[in-house]
């Protein structure tokens, strides 16, 4: 079980090792003291292995994860997972913008607050947040699913393709082309999946809900727009 | 890009350390800011006021202060540190030592002014520049620190914050404004005056006229949110006073630490890794268009 203090050992020595594992590795628990707002932590991960961090990390931790599982036991700073392959990272507090941006698969869970713009340009990632998220969430966000306990920031689900946006709270205003939808079984199912992925299956009521998707207006140029170009 | 640190305690105990724990967390912001640093320091309240002259360097400020009280026939207990010089001045004088340093002491300028409140900026790296004032070895009740990469004027002294538009009033900034050419217009037709060219200074005359007509801190940098276009992040000082404010986009980042000894503010958590307690303080990010002010009892 190898173990990394960020106060005595270089960060770059911590993601070389973590980036020169086999897929094969005996070595399938990490853990990381002092990250001490550091950013780039466990980045690029590519094996299935889990790496546990005591404390808050700065930007982009766990960014273009594959496979690994990656917990900090704190808050995150700006682009938590971004570009996410697939694997599972669990931020216990807090996070910054940008969480989960542009992230392809896997689970980002966020146990606090998001900030603004999480979920931005989300392809495919399913994310899911107890607290709140701030403004501009889900921008251009194209395929996934973003579940939110709390409330939702203003202009949710901007210029939005596909991804399905789920939040019990309040919006406070919807972006571009963002609609609520009707929750159908499907979307019920879909969402007590994603709750249950979150451990929470039992105890959130699915039925609390409500579903924002995209209108499909802005798909197509139309020419009634064309004076706008 | 620019860093931000600023740190209110509440606890006196930790008076003694303010400018050692200040200056490591704007150490820690060199990466955003390389090209100049600056910070405000809030020390004991004293009878007379605090004016903080800054010139080439501290042979010409010496030579500066043994003219202007040899022409005002008064001493005002001159402490200088590095280019930076600060005197003592009964308020009363205030106006006619100002006008002697107008007209006989060209290149020599007022940084600050108040019973409290020092500013001390130089043109450098942010470690170099803390201990070329002695950061380290200050005390006092709340302090802010900037360190600066220049984006909308050069990298000279003018340029870096924090700014000072009143007594006991500074202002620090991380990003731009856009309209700071027509505020200023309109604030200096209100009777203010700027010195240089820069958008945080306008922003720091805004909060000082609205504060003179009446708005408490809070009051003013809520009307802020109206009246300036562009993107910040600001942290400001009043003699009392301690507050931070995003715009509505928040395009700067920001992130806040509280305990029941102080409050601290860094552009990124890095840079409060040092303080004391931190791992037990509440961390959170400011939310936009929030404004958060803490006063001193």
């Amino acid at each position: 079980m190898p173990s990394f203090d960020l106060r005595t050992s270089a960060l770059r020595e911590l993601n070389r090792a973590l980036h020169a594992l086999p897929p094969d590795t005996n070595e399938t628990h990490w853990t990381i003291a002092n990250p001490d707002g550091r950013h780039a932590i466990a980045v690029g991960l590519d094996a299935p292995v889990s790496v546990e961090i005591d404390g808050h990390v700065g930007y982009y931790c766990a960014g273009m994860n594959k496979r690994a599982s990656v917990v900090v036991n704190g808050n995150a700073g700006v682009g938590v997972a971004e570009n996410m392959i697939s694997g599972f990272v669990h931020v216990r507090g807090d996070a910054s913008q940008a969480a989960g941006a542009t992230a392809h698969g896997g689970l980002l869970l966020i146990d606090g607050n998001a900030g603004a713009r999480c979920g931005i340009s989300m392809k495919g990632v399913d994310i899911l947040v107890k607290g709140s998220i701030g403004h501009m969430s889900a921008f251009m966000a194209q395929a996934g699913t973003l579940t939110v306990l709390g409330d939702a920031g203003e202009a949710l689900g901007d210029s939005l393709y596909e991804a399905r946006l789920y939040v019990r709270g309040t919006v406070k205003s919807l972006g571009a082309d963002c609609v609520e939808k009707e929750m159908r079984d499907e979307h019920r199912a879909e969402l007590f999946a994603r709750l249950k992925q979150a451990g929470l299956a039992g105890e959130v009521d699915p039925g609390e809900f409500r579903r924002y998707g995209s209108a499909r207006s802005l798909y197509h140029f139309h020419v009634d727009n064309a004076g706008a170009y | 890009m620019c860093g931000i640190v600023g740190l209110f305690l509440k606890n006196p105990r930790l008076e003694p350390q303010l400018g050692a724990l200040l200056a490591t967390m704007l150490e820690t912001m060199t990466d955003r800011g390389p090209d100049s640093a600056g910070f405000a320091i809030y020390g004991s309240p004293a009878d007379m006021l605090k004016l903080t002259l800054r010139g080439p360097d501290s042979a010409t400020l010496a030579a500066v202060v043994a003219a202007l009280e040899a022409a005002t026939g008064q001493a005002y207990g001159a402490e200088a540190r590095d280019t930076h010089i600060v005197l003592s001045v009964p308020a009363a004088a205030e106006e006619a030592v100002r006008d002697w340093l107008c007209a006989h002491a060209p290149g020599i300028d007022v940084v600050s002014a108040g019973r409290r409140m020092e500013i001390y900026k130089e043109v450098g790296l942010p470690a170099a520049v803390a201990r070329r004032f002695g950061l380290a070895g200050m005390a006092g009740s709340h302090g802010i620190g900037h360190t600066r990469m220049a984006t909308e004027s050069a990298v000279t002294t003018d340029g870096a914050h924090p700014f000072s538009t009143g007594p006991d009033e500074c202002l620090v900034h991380n990003g731009s404004l856009s309209n700071h050419n027509d505020l200023r217009r309109r604030l200096r037709r209100a009777g203010l005056s700027f010195a240089t060219q820069n958008d945080t200074e306008v922003a720091a005359g805004y909060l000082t006229w609205r504060m003179r007509e009446g708005a408490s801190l809070r009051q003013a940098l809520e009307s802020s949110l109206d009246d300036l276009d562009g993107f910040f992040t600001f942290v400001v000082g009043t003699e009392t006073g301690f507050a931070v404010l995003r715009d509505p986009i928040a395009c700067k980042p920001a992130v806040m630490a509280e305990t029941g000894d102080y409050v601290a503010f860094g552009s990124e958590y890095r840079a409060l890794v040092g303080l004391p307690g931190i791992a037990a303080a509440t961390v959170f990010e400011p939310e936009p268009a929030r404004v958060y002010v803490w006063e001193r009892q």
